[in-house]
């Protein structure tokens, strides 16, 4: 259980946040969408602790976020690529996040055999540094890298970019089994609206900091976002 | 073409995001530049007394062409590291209807305007001038300038050819130290061998045809070269190297540090600007050699400790100062990660002592100088381990700029911000002062073992201030990572 309380990030006097309450029960998979600048990665940010918040706080289960370290042993993300570590091989990232988690080795590479098909052989025993990666396998290496120590909680901020079609159809499928994992909750942000309809069971949208819409996600959704989008 | 080339270059330079900001470090670098540049011309000036002097039955023009393949080599060297190849940003440029050639002839003839290049002039000209008021004959003085800016091409097109190539580098460090080792132990001389083609540069002015044309030959096989590579996935893609993947399994013998001082290790090793730091960090421990063996020195027992802590805490210094920045392009991710952050600092703790410990190995040969020397450099190991560790972590937390590792470290500021020259103050400054109190007041031993004693209360207190720095690190995060998130400043 994520709640957010009277959250508001100001940049001087230009608000770039403003939530007054928002909930996500444990096991949801909740979807974020918003145009460039609606505030979707100042909220992953700040529910990672990586920016303060000017008012107000996050409780993620029972931890308050900006007051406590607790939230990390079981929140894991991936925003962008600065989380990668360049000069390492995807290998030795993931035994790195693993070693950070309490994963030996052998956990690992259990867990990434079941994403080969994901990585679709372009990742693993390379021999190349993270940093010589293109920016979609950089991506997939990432994402997985967030999977890695059983986290309760997994935030990622625009998965689908940079992926191409067939890693896209792959990723949707990964998602959908996390959430339906009853004690696993899933945020995603994105700006391709039928990816998100498709894996998320609530989307919000965000427009200028402030939440505009809260939907629990059915047929009529992705139409009913297209309208708002279209503007 | 040339000319609009020129002038985006120009845009280039003068509109990074890297001259804008800090305007104090930029005047204080502009102010070591123009020192650098005097006392090289001045240098230049005096050599022609200075040879005179060393070797007073020999004109010295002979003596600087025995010396002249040395400085060849020793140039040679040093631009490998320094110099950098000279790639203006040309990928706009393959669509657009710009010849390749014409894009060949401009990289390398802005290469040829080198800061590096012109540094010779700065030694060269006042060298001469002084040899012409000391009635050498004009034409021939003239021409040897003329000779020695062709070498100077020479070695810049040749260091484009060697292109950053390792092996070379090994091939031209052997051939100067063998090179000199056989002339200083007398087994044959190279530098006898080299001084009369060298000085026929000077003797018969015609001969300046030669370096002109080699200059001219290594520039056509360059641009030969370069010109069939200008394509995307040749030359203008940088090198990617193949991961040699290790374990380092013997790290995991420091409990939870060991993933952290694994990660730090591989970034040194694995990064250039780092990799070469340590380089540099190993070479200084010839830098007391210019204070035990020059007379002057000889009775200023404070510069021996300042020398001290120099030896020892060069990788303290060089590396410690720029903790957490290493870690800059992935801050955020550390941050939100699973991380006690004082292991983090822990492992950071651990290498720098390793490295203070290291370099006190290396400078136990000073023990020739005298059992003082020894005590010396132990009493500034003490005092790094023990103070300036902390110290410099303490200060790192001020930092809030970011490092590019990939990048190399000679004339790279970035990163640099005030904090790095208030470091230098607690570093070097007060142990440095209060060895010259104790000196001056009692005597050597006493001021050894005051620093000493100051180091061992340091590793005392070690969990204490380590909690302490921990703190600091915790409140100052916000700001590192919204300052290590900035691009290039």
């Amino acid at each position: 259980m994520i709640t957010i309380e009277n959250l508001s990030k100001k940049y001087g006097s230009q608000i770039v946040l403003n939530i007054g309450e928002l909930s996500i029960p444990t096991g949801q998979s909740f979807g974020l969408v918003g145009n460039n600048g609606a505030g979707k990665t100042t909220l992953f940010s700040l529910l990672l602790d990586l920016i303060q918040p000017t008012t107000g706080h996050i409780i993620n289960n029972d931890v308050q976020v900006n007051t406590s370290e607790e939230w990390k042993p079981f929140t894991s993300s991936f925003i962008d690529e600065t989380f990668l570590i360049g000069y390492l091989t995807p290998e030795e990232y993931f035994y790195f996040i693993g070693d950070l988690r309490g994963q030996n080795k052998a956990d690992v590479d259990a867990l990434l055999s079941e994403y080969q098909d994901f990585f679709h052989g372009e990742i693993l025993g390379q021999k190349k540094y993270l940093r010589d990666l293109s920016k979609g396998n950089q991506k997939k290496a990432g994402i997985v890298a967030s999977f890695i120590g059983n986290p309760k909680v997994v935030i990622l901020d625009e998965p689908f970019a940079n992926l191409d079609p067939t890693t896209q159809i792959r990723l949707k499928q990964i998602i959908k089994e996390l959430a339906e994992k009853k004690d696993v909750t899933v945020l995603v942000s994105s700006h391709d609206l039928i990816h998100v309809t498709e894996v998320c069971e609530r989307i919000v949208v965000l427009n200028k900091g402030e939440v505009v819409k809260d939907i629990q996600t059915s047929t009529e959704t992705l139409k009913e976002l297209e309208v708002f989008f279209a503007g | 073409m040339f000319k609009q080339f020129t002038s985006l270059q120009w845009k280039s330079f003068f509109r990074s995001s890297n001259l804008g900001k800090s305007l104090g470090i930029k005047i204080l670098m502009g102010f070591f530049g123009v020192y650098m540049l005097v006392s090289l011309a001045g240098l230049g000036a005096g050599m022609y007394f200075i040879l005179r002097k060393i070797f007073p039955d020999q004109s010295p023009m002979w003596s600087i062409s025995q010396y002249f393949i040395y400085w060849v080599l020793i140039e040679l060297f040093l631009r490998y590291f320094m110099q950098k190849l000279p790639v203006m940003d040309i990928k706009p440029f393959l669509t657009t209807p710009v010849k390749k050639s014409t894009i060949a002839h401009y990289i390398l003839g802005r290469s040829a305007a080198s800061i590096y290049n012109l540094l010779t002039l700065f030694f060269i000209i006042p060298f001469a001038i002084v040899l012409l008021f000391n009635s050498y004959p004009g034409l021939n003085v003239l021409l040897w300038v003329v000779a020695v800016m062709a070498i100077v091409l020479c070695i810049n097109y040749l260091n484009l050819l060697i292109n950053k190539n390792e092996k070379a580098l090994i091939g031209i460090a052997s051939i100067l130290i063998i090179g000199y080792g056989l002339d200083y132990f007398g087994i044959f001389s190279i530098k006898e061998l080299l001084a009369p083609v060298f000085h026929a540069l000077y003797a018969y002015p015609i001969t300046v045809l030669i370096p002109i044309v080699l200059a001219f030959g290594i520039y056509y096989i360059n641009y030969k070269f370069l010109k069939d590579k200008i394509y995307l996935d040749a030359k203008l893609k940088s090198k990617k190297v193949e991961a040699n993947t290790s374990d380092l399994a013997w790290t995991k013998r420091f409990g939870e540090m060991g993933s952290f001082l694994q990660l730090d290790l591989k970034m040194i090793w694995r990064n250039k600007r780092t990799k070469s730091q340590v380089f540099i960090s190993l070479l200084f421990v010839f830098y007391g050699l210019i204070f035990y063996t020059v007379d002057v020195y000889s009775s200023m027992v404070p510069m021996k400790a300042f020398v001290g802590i120099f030896m020892t805490g060069i990788f303290l210094s060089n590396f410690g100062q720029f903790i957490p920045a290493w870690d800059s392009s992935y801050y955020s991710m550390m941050m939100s990660q699973n991380i006690p952050m004082r292991k983090y600092l822990e492992s950071k703790v651990i290498l720098i002592s390793v490295s203070v410990v290291f370099m006190f190995l290396l400078t136990i040969p000073y023990v020739y100088f005298g059992w003082e020397a020894l005590a010396i450099n132990f009493g500034c190991a003490l005092y790094n381990l023990g103070v300036n560790i902390p110290v410099i972590l303490y200060f790192g937390s001020f930092n809030k700029k970011r490092i590019e590792l990939d990048q190399s470290p000679f004339g790279n500021m970035q990163g640099t911000s005030a904090t790095q020259f208030l470091i230098m103050l607690p570093v070097l400054v007060v142990p440095i002062i209060l060895f010259s109190i104790f000196y001056y007041v009692f005597n050597i031993q006493v001021a050894v073992i005051v620093l000493s004693v100051l180091g061992v209360i340091g590793f005392a207190m070690k969990n204490y201030l380590l909690n302490l720095i921990t703190e600091q690190y915790k409140r100052k995060k916000y700001g590192m990572i919204a300052g290590f998130k900035e691009k290039a400043s």
